[in-house]
């Protein structure tokens, strides 16, 4: 499988997740710098975190506008595979294939530690390696990471299950006590209708080595690759 | 030579946590009237240009594509000659 992974200036988290895919998960993967239009052959597309153009003006609000997004954006409209990690999400809430906003985190700090998160819905390309409220133990690094959605757009993603992670206790309890930013109904993650698009928060390249404190987010990633297989044995 | 002056603030649903720190910390400075603060941006835009109402055409379409957020922030602006 075939995986690009985006940078913009400002972006940190490429490496990462460059990495994670070429030497952990061991599928073909390469950089795509931001004025490239070019996604030919690829199957899944990564926009990873960081600080694109410095978070100037409103995180993802400038990068959003690059070359690479109006392709991101053909790509994603005929069913391609696309994951935003942290500024990623941020980045594809701005260019709209995403529903909804990030706000800055409701205790004005910059959060960086390892939390929980249960998944919503195992039903997705991203999400089919895990057990239905299948806990996650994973790390956030971001600033604004609360999460925005009006009244009837919360209802419009609860309606088709497009809520694909939340915060919550080691056990699995969800509530506003285990809400590290003060996202809307606890939300990690997302879908976008169509079940092809994904943005999170927390780094699942972060957590896909067990060296590094946790392995659970690197079933994202097979997930993806064992979804595209099933794709590919047509 | 045009002068835009674009205030962009958040919409009055959404929470201020930025406002409500700076509210307490004028607090702290002794101010007690205090009903309400809330932070936003002003960006100050000089155009190469004389046409007045193409500039308010030019930086309205300016603040629905970029400067603000329509789902979280509200702007409004003047525009002056300088």
């Amino acid at each position: 499988m075939k995986f690009g992974v985006v940078f913009f200036p400002g972006s940190n988290c490429d490496q990462d997740c460059f990495y994670v895919i070429k030497d952990v998960l061991r599928q073909s993967v390469k950089y795509i710098w931001h004025k490239d239009a070019d996604l030919d052959g690829l199957d899944c597309v990564i926009l990873p975190g960081g600080f694109s153009y410095g978070d100037y003006l409103r995180t993802g609000a400038i990068a959003r506008f690059s070359p690479v997004m109006k392709s991101i954006a053909g790509f994603a409209r005929k069913g391609g595979t696309v994951i935003g990690i942290c500024n990623g999400f941020q980045i594809l809430l701005e260019a709209g294939l995403l529903p909804g906003v990030m706000l800055k985190n409701r205790g004005l700090h910059f959060i960086c530690k390892h939390l929980f998160i249960k998944t919503e819905n195992n039903q997705t390309r991203f999400t089919n390696f895990y057990n239905t409220g299948q806990i996650l133990k994973i790390p956030i690094a971001h600033n604004e990471g609360n999460y925005y959605i009006d009244a009837a757009g919360l209802k419009g993603l609860r309606d088709n299950n497009q809520i694909v992670f939340r915060y919550c206790s080691a056990a699995g309890e969800v509530s506003d006590r285990f809400n590290p930013n003060g996202a809307l109904d606890n939300i990690a993650g997302i879908i976008n209708k169509k079940g092809n698009v994904l943005g999170m928060m927390p780094h699942p390249e972060r957590s896909s080595e067990r060296e590094l404190g946790s392995q659970d987010g690197y079933f994202i990633f097979k997930s993806i690759v064992k979804w595209l297989k099933t794709q590919k044995a047509w | 030579m045009l002068r835009a002056e674009i205030y962009i603030l958040l919409k009055r649903t959404v929470a201020d946590p930025q406002g409500l720190t700076v509210k307490r910390a004028l607090e702290s400075l002794g101010y007690r009237d205090l009903a309400d603060v809330r932070m936003g941006k002003l960006v100050i835009i000089k155009l190469n240009s004389k046409d007045k109402k193409r500039a308010q055409q030019q930086i309205d379409q300016m603040c629905k594509k970029l400067l603000a957020n329509p789902i979280i922030e509200d702007y409004h602006f003047k525009i002056k000659e300088e």
